[in-house]
């Protein structure tokens, strides 16, 4: 769509592509070099390092040491559950605040609005200790609900800013027209403004996904217990546990780092439909 | 929450019945987001006004005393004038070098048109999933001077001489890590950027055509214009992302942030105050002091740019 199809140039795209190659492999270098480091024997590891694994040089024992020690799955399956019910929350909720403040006039919504914006600001670390503190007396340490609501709550700010910037741009007779239909307020929310701004969606689920996904920070401090282990916490705890087997810290971060990107590819056409879906051509 | 619902009531009472929806579609988000966020975190000021008596054990009120002691007190203020500076430079870093680039390769991007650009962004994209635990640990690997693998590869391009142990020298500790974080978060930007081009109506750059002005010039005085505000938006994420940065300088070079403090951040310093480490013992209430400092920084970043920049940004409808 960027250059009219009359005036494409052929030069001009070769070089992008070889740019864009560039930054391909810059971007996926370190990653190959730990899936393939992670296949290899340990005297490869250091001789060859750049080279894949050939017959001689392919050893397993990495993965072999990682199965027996971790419990990968249930890691895996403890990220995926703690990651999806968070994204749901954030979006519901989310969406639900963003249209409340976006849609209707009462006194103090400029001022709710700011008050929810804070925390797109503050890393909600800084409270690590009063947070601690609630779920120890709510009895939710070590459950999944604590990093649940945890993360609901960091990833609520910025989706309802982002969220509200996109609602505002709904256009006002659509929903008077709904309301002259007769439509209730919830119906029009989830019917008619929902499907409009779900590219905004798309956006604010992969961008409260990663760091979600990746944290370190609070599974440690409110879920360490081995049955709500989550994958990051595990690989870490691996690293600590295994500072000279090489092989065995390859496997592991390579086991980090295949079911990320098998989510991703799993919702990267979602996700670019819906950040480019305002702009079908 | 109770203030909204007297706001609501006090508004309502004259004109219509109570707007019972308006509380249903707000009370989740500001129940969770109050409970969780926003009563810890005042807790943590709360704190800040408060400090331990390192031999009775007792915690009593001590007012500004901890402020004071953070600006004031050359053995606290030398290590967080050092650490907002890195934080500066590490911003600076990712303005110069993630934006520009986040745009070079949405604008590539959008003139592809063939299966690869798919491919593209995905690898592109890919460094962004990664953990801090992954990143941290296969950058140290690589730059190690121990295992020489980007030793080795400056020398298969002839630029074996160039080689330092860069996270290990002062100079350039800084630098390096500033530009693994662009590597790391630079699919952010671009994904965002690409967005915002393809959302630029047809008739927009067919108008731009028939004026005659194409290309490169185009791009300049067309799209950049039109996708401002998104710039805007991403710089925004960038700060605030920055000054809350901590996770890659841990992961790669230790609550030290060494060498000898050179990639000490704000939020380094925070976790050293707070948790302490092998060189002093763990201070919350001088912590929670920080924390609130830092908050007022970024507080006022935010507001610098609403102000000032946003004003400014034309808005065109499209």
């Amino acid at each position: 769509m960027a250059i009219s199809r009359a005036r494409r140039n052929r030069m001009a795209e070769l070089g992008a592509h070889v740019i864009l190659l560039a930054f391909a492999v810059i971007a996926l270098f370190p990653v190959l070099l730990i899936l393939i480091n992670s296949l290899k024997t340990k005297k490869a590891i250091f001789r060859q390092p750049l080279e894949f694994p050939t017959s001689e040089t392919l050893d397993l024992v990495g993965y072999a040491t990682v199965l027996q020690q971790g419990n990968f799955p249930l890691y895996f399956w403890n990220s995926l559950f703690v990651t999806g019910a968070s994204l749901f929350f954030i979006l519901l909720f989310g969406a639900m605040a963003a249209f409340a403040l976006s849609e209707y006039k009462f006194r103090g919504n400029r001022l709710l609005g700011l008050y929810m914006a804070l925390g797109i600001m503050i890393p909600i670390r800084l409270g690590t200790v009063g947070i601690l503190r609630l779920m120890v007396t709510t009895d939710l340490v070590n459950t999944h609900w604590a990093l649940i609501l945890v993360y609901t709550a960091q990833g609520l700010p910025l989706a309802i800013f982002i969220l509200s910037e996109f609602m505002s741009t709904v256009s006002s007779d659509l929903k008077s027209a709904g309301r002259i239909d007769g439509l209730s307020e919830y119906s029009i929310f989830f019917r008619l403004v929902l499907p409009l701004v779900r590219p905004a969606m798309a956006t604010v689920a992969v961008f409260s996904m990663i760091p979600v996904w990746n944290d370190l920070w609070f599974p440690l401090i409110l879920a360490p217990a081995e049955h709500t282990k989550t994958l990051t916490l595990g690989a870490q705890v691996f690293v600590g546990q295994f500072t000279n087997n090489w092989n065995a810290i390859l496997a592991a971060m390579a086991l980090a780092i295949v079911p990320v990107l098998v989510l991703y590819t799993i919702f990267s056409r979602q996700l670019i439909r819906g950040l480019t879906s305002g702009a079908v051509k | 929450m109770i203030e909204v619902e007297q706001d609501l009531m006090v508004s309502e009472r004259k004109k219509k019945p109570f707007r019972w929806h308006v509380l249903v579609f707000l009370a989740p988000a500001v129940i969770v987001y109050t409970m969780i966020m926003i009563l810890p975190l005042a807790e943590t000021l709360r704190f800040s006004f408060f400090q331990r008596d390192t031999t009775t054990q007792v915690v009593s009120f001590v007012g500004f005393e901890n402020y004071i002691k953070l600006f004031f007190d050359p053995y606290w203020v030398e290590p967080f004038l050092n650490s907002l500076w890195n934080n500066c430079y590490f911003f600076l870093i990712h303005m110069l070098v993630q934006n520009p680039i986040g745009v070079l390769i949405a604008a590539l991007l959008s003139m592809v048109h063939l299966p690869g650009k798919k491919l593209y962004r995905t690898a592109i994209f890919m460094p962004t999933l990664l953990s801090f635990v992954v990143v941290g640990f296969v950058w140290k690997l690589m730059l190690s001077p121990l295992w020489g693998v980007s030793k080795g590869l400056m020398k298969s391009v002839g630029l074996g001489s160039w080689y330092l142990p860069f996270l290990g020298k002062e100079e350039t500790a800084l630098t390096t890590l500033s530009l693994i974080s662009v590597w790391q978060f630079i699919g952010i930007p671009m994904m965002l950027i690409y967005a915002a081009l393809l959302s630029i109506p047809d008739e927009v750059i067919e108008a731009a055509e028939c004026d005659g002005v194409t290309g490169i010039s185009q791009f300049f005085k067309i799209k950049l214009v039109l996708i401002l505000p998104t710039i805007g938006i991403i710089s925004i994420l960038t700060f605030v992302g920055n000054f809350n940065a901590f996770d890659l300088i841990y992961t790669t070079q230790g609550p030290l942030a060494g060498p000898n403090f050179s990639t000490d951040l704000l939020g380094t310093i925070l976790y050293r105050t707070f948790y302490g480490q092998q060189l002093q013992p763990g201070d919350p209430n001088m912590g929670a002091a920080i924390a609130t400092v830092m908050f007022f920084i970024i507080l006022t970043g935010v507001a610098i740019y609403l102000f000032f920049i946003q004003r400014k940004l034309t808005r065109y409808e499209m």
